[in-house]
Formats: C-alpha cells, sequence, structure tokens
C-alpha cells in the first residue's frame, strides 16, 4: 500500500478530488455502456421474440382483421 | 483463407462464436481491470514530479488506446464494407461507433481533469489535445450520419466513406507530440519501446490496458449480436434461436 | 480477388492516398500555427513579434529564478540549451513550476526582448518514476560532470 491511512488515501495529499473524479466518470460511462448494451439486447431479443409467437398464433386465422395484426418490431436504434 | 474469411462474413457462423466468447472476455476484462485500477490506485508508488495525480494515467491511457485502436478498427471494417460489400462489417462499425465515442470523451475528460493540477489549464489547443477532439466529433458524425440516412445499404456506403476519411487523423494523433511543439508530453506507453516507467508503475498500466481491451471485445459481441437480430429477424436461424431462448 | 472488388479497392486506397497527402501538405503548410509555443531559439533569432500576444516554451533555466518578496512577481530565464529568453510574471505558478522544469507561457515580448507573461503553464515529460527513485538518480548525476549532464537534460527534456 502506497499511503499510510484510508484517510490518505482518499485525500491523496490534495489530489484526491482530481483523482476520484476521474475514477468515478470512467466507472459510471464503462458500467453504464455495458448494462445499456446487455439491456438492449435484451429488448431486442424480446420483441422478436413477440412477434415470432404472434406470428404463429396468426397464421392459422389468415382472415385476421388488419388493425388488429399491427405489431410493432422496429426497435429503436437508442 | 478466403474462405474463413467469407465464414467471417456469416452473421450466423458469428452470433454462435460470440456467444461462446462472451463470459470469457467479460469475466477476464473485469479482472483484469479490476486488478490494474486497484493496484495503480493503492499500491503503484507516487510519480517524483506530480505526486498522486499521476494516477489519473492508469484510466487515462487505456482509454486513449481505446478510443484510436476503435477507430482503426472501425476503418478496416469500412474497406471491407466497400470493397467486399460485408454486412458483418457493416453491424461492426454500426455497433462499436458509440463505444468509441464514450472512450475518447473519458480521454478528453480524465485528461483536462489531469492537466489542471499538472499543467495549470483544463484545455489548451494544442495539436495533440485539438486532434483527440475532433476524433470525438468524427465518432459523432459517424452516428448522426448512420442515423441520418434510413436506406440500410446507402447509410453503409455513407459512414463508411466518412470513417475513412476521418482516418487520416489517426496518425496525426499519434505523431502530434514529436511532429510539433505540444504542452502534451510523448507517449509513455509504448509497445516497441522500452516502458520510461518502472515496473511497479508500468505493470498496472498493462493490466488496465489489456481489461479494458478484453471488455471491449465483450460490448463488441454483445452490441453485434443485437444488431444482427434486428437485421436478420426475418431469418429462419434467428427465429430458431430466439424460440429456444437465445441459446 | 474478383475484378470489380479490386476496382473498388483501387478507388478506396487512391482516397485514403489523395486524401493523407492533402492533409499533410495543409498541416506542414500550417506548421508554425499548429506549433503551441515558440523556442527560446526562435525567439534569440527574431522570429517572433514584438507586442503580439503568443506562447513561449522551454526549460526554466537552473538558478535563474528570482522572485520578488513583496509581491507575487516572478522573474527566470527559459532556455532550450542553445539561447534562452528572460521572462517575467505575476500570479500564482503551477505545483509543478521549478527549476530545470518545462514550461509554456502566454505573453508579449516587449522592446527590451524580456518575455512578459500573463499565464505560465508546466510541462513535464513522459517519465514517471517514484521519489526514491528520482532522488537516487539526483545523487548519482551530482557526482559526474556538469557538461555531461547539461547534455544529458537536453536530451530527455520534453519542455
Amino acid at each position: 500500500m502506497a499511503f499510510d491511512s484510508f484517510s490518505a488515501f482518499i485525500i491523496m495529499e490534495g489530489h484526491g478530488p482530481y483523482v476520484w473524479a476521474c475514477y468515478a466518470v470512467f466507472a459510471v460511462l464503462v458500467a453504464g455502456l455495458m448494462i445499456w448494451s446487455v439491456k438492449r439486447h435484451q429488448s431486442v431479443m424480446d420483441a422478436c421474440q413477440r412477434r415470432y409467437v404472434h406470428d404463429a398464433k396468426n397464421s392459422g386465422r389468415p382472415a385476421q382483421k388488419a388493425s388488429a395484426t399491427f405489431t410493432r418490431v422496429e426497435i429503436s436504434q437508442d | 483463407m478466403w474462405q474463413w474469411f467469407h465464414k467471417l462474413g456469416s452473421p450466423k457462423w458469428f452470433f454462435g462464436i460470440a456467444t461462446r466468447f462472451m463470459p470469457w472476455l467479460l469475466a477476464g476484462g473485469l479482472l483484469l481491470l479490476a486488478a490494474g485500477l486497484t493496484w495503480g490506485l493503492a499500491f503503484a508508488p507516487e510519480d517524483y514530479l506530480q505526486g498522486n495525480s499521476y494516477r489519473i494515467i492508469f484510466i487515462h491511457v487505456p482509454s486513449a488506446f481505446l478510443a484510436q485502436s476503435i477507430y482503426i478498427s472501425m476503418a478496416v471494417a469500412a474497406v471491407v464494407t466497400l470493397v467486399w460489400r460485408m454486412k458483418l462489417a457493416d453491424v461492426f462499425v454500426k455497433a462499436i461507433a458509440p463505444v468509441g465515442l464514450v472512450f475518447t470523451f473519458l480521454s478528453l475528460f480524465t485528461g483536462a481533469v489531469w492537466g489542471k493540477p499538472t499543467w495549470g489549464t483544463w484545455w489548451v489547443w494544442d495539436a495533440r489535445l485539438t486532434s483527440m477532439l475532433i476524433l470525438l466529433f468524427l465518432y459523432g458524425g459517424v452516428i448522426a450520419l448512420d442515423r441520418a440516412i434510413n436506406d440500410e445499404k446507402s447509410a453503409a456506403r455513407a459512414v463508411a466513406v466518412l470513417v475513412l476519411v476521418g482516418v487520416v487523423n489517426i496518425p496525426i494523433i499519434k505523431y502530434s507530440v514529436d511532429w510539433w511543439n505540444t504542452l502534451h508530453q510523448p507517449a509513455t506507453f509504448k509497445l516497441t519501446e522500452k516502458p520510461t516507467m518502472p515496473m511497479e508503475m508500468w505493470l498496472p498500466l498493462l493490466l488496465s490496458v489489456l481489461g479494458l481491451y478484453l471488455l471491449f471485445g465483450w460490448l463488441t459481441c454483445i452490441r453485434m449480436k443485437t444488431e444482427i437480430l434486428i437485421r436478420e429477424q426475418r431469418t429462419r436461424w434467428v427465429r430458431e434461436l430466439v424460440m429456444a431462448g437465445g441459446k | 480477388m474478383h475484378p470489380i472488388r479490386k476496382k473498388r479497392l483501387t478507388i478506396v486506397l487512391f482516397l485514403v492516398a489523395g486524401l493523407a497527402i492533402a492533409v499533410g501538405l495543409t498541416t506542414y503548410a500550417l506548421r508554425q500555427n499548429i506549433n503551441l509555443f515558440y523556442d527560446p531559439s526562435q525567439i534569440a533569432a527574431g522570429e517572433v513579434p514584438v507586442d503580439v500576444r503568443i506562447r513561449a516554451g522551454g526549460m526554466v533555466e537552473e538558478g535563474s529564478v528570482v522572485r520578488d518578496p513583496d509581491s507575487l512577481k516572478v522573474e527566470f530565464r527559459v532556455t532550450d540549451f542553445s539561447a534562452s529568453v528572460p521572462m517575467e510574471y505575476v500570479g500564482i505558478l503551477p505545483d509543478l513550476f521549478a527549476e530545470g522544469q518545462g514550461v509554456v507561457a502566454m505573453g508579449r515580448m516587449d522592446a527590451n526582448g524580456r518575455f512578459i507573461a500573463d499565464q505560465v503553464l508546466a510541462k513535464h515529460d513522459e517519465q514517471y518514476m517514484p521519489p526514491e527513485v528520482a532522488e537516487a538518480l539526483e545523487r548519482a548525476s551530482k557526482g559526474q560532470h556538469k557538461a555531461a549532464d547539461a547534455e544529458k537534460a537536453a536530451e530527455s527534456a520534453a519542455y
């Protein structure tokens, strides 16, 4: 350990705010990027699944009313 | 070799490979990054000149490395898109452009915060900092252009051309500190030369760089898989895969 | 390779090569504007306009720093080991400011060849080391011949 105590580790001889701000922003952005990517993958997966289930149900009944067959599968890019 | 190249172009084949590699990339990346950053933050000795503020290097340098590597890999994919019209190459560019944007922002941000206690200023318009800001705008431009064009094929080609045009910025970033007078110092972490720091500072930096590369690999896999799902949702293999629960 | 692909590849390569040449020539033509600061040699050679806001950079000469006891005024010389320029500055210096360290100053040349700075930034090199190592290096270098020392400093300096 390069520091004598925990408080010295936090303060870092006055450079603490700079160092910790950088590490905090880094952690938030990298974690955010990962979580966002996982969530988006999941939501695309779910949307596809809903669509396929819906299609499978409808394939038996081709005379469905048009207004009732609309399912949104386009996934927003963000 | 060409057979391998065409196999790589198959979304189905890629999907399977990515799914297999992802747990390893994630575990390895998190482990190396955690080890490197803990070592760098708490155990590496302080610098004789900058004291503890130099500890920002352990995130600044990996972010900057990735920001540039991602752009270079996007440029390679752009050539593949333009010459071979391979769909997967375009999927790759689309999937990782936001990742590149985030890491470019991170290297600029951490650099600014590091500059304040060491140089005495957050920002200076020297060649290194300015060319890095241009890289940020290039990433933004790539993302915006891709969203602005609805037709998938036109978007792929337009984006590929923009990426290729921007690639001249990469050598400028790399050599800016050697070609011109800048406030930014020359590179610390070079793969080809003897490191300019002792092992107990260099090793944690190496671990962080490797860890972040692995995490980037994981991000690439999951984001490309998402993009493939959207594009190939009408194919049979995606249908079977989704109905089987994504396995 | 398929002839169409070959043609496309050629076009792409020409695009990138042409662009690289264009950007290369532009940056070469603008190199003086891209340089962040003037060297002391350039200032000594009279390449620098008087009374125009410019940046000057170099190493703070050893033993040249004179602090005014009553104010924040500091005088020092900045050198690139072939020429040196006297500077004065009123204000708080960055922590890393020290003799033998690099600085980049913003200000104007006055008619007497002095650089009046209104902002001083510290520049450091890419060498990092623990304090003990730095001390040991310093002790070792003190024993050596002074000229050799200055030469080594000039080589490793990234002012």
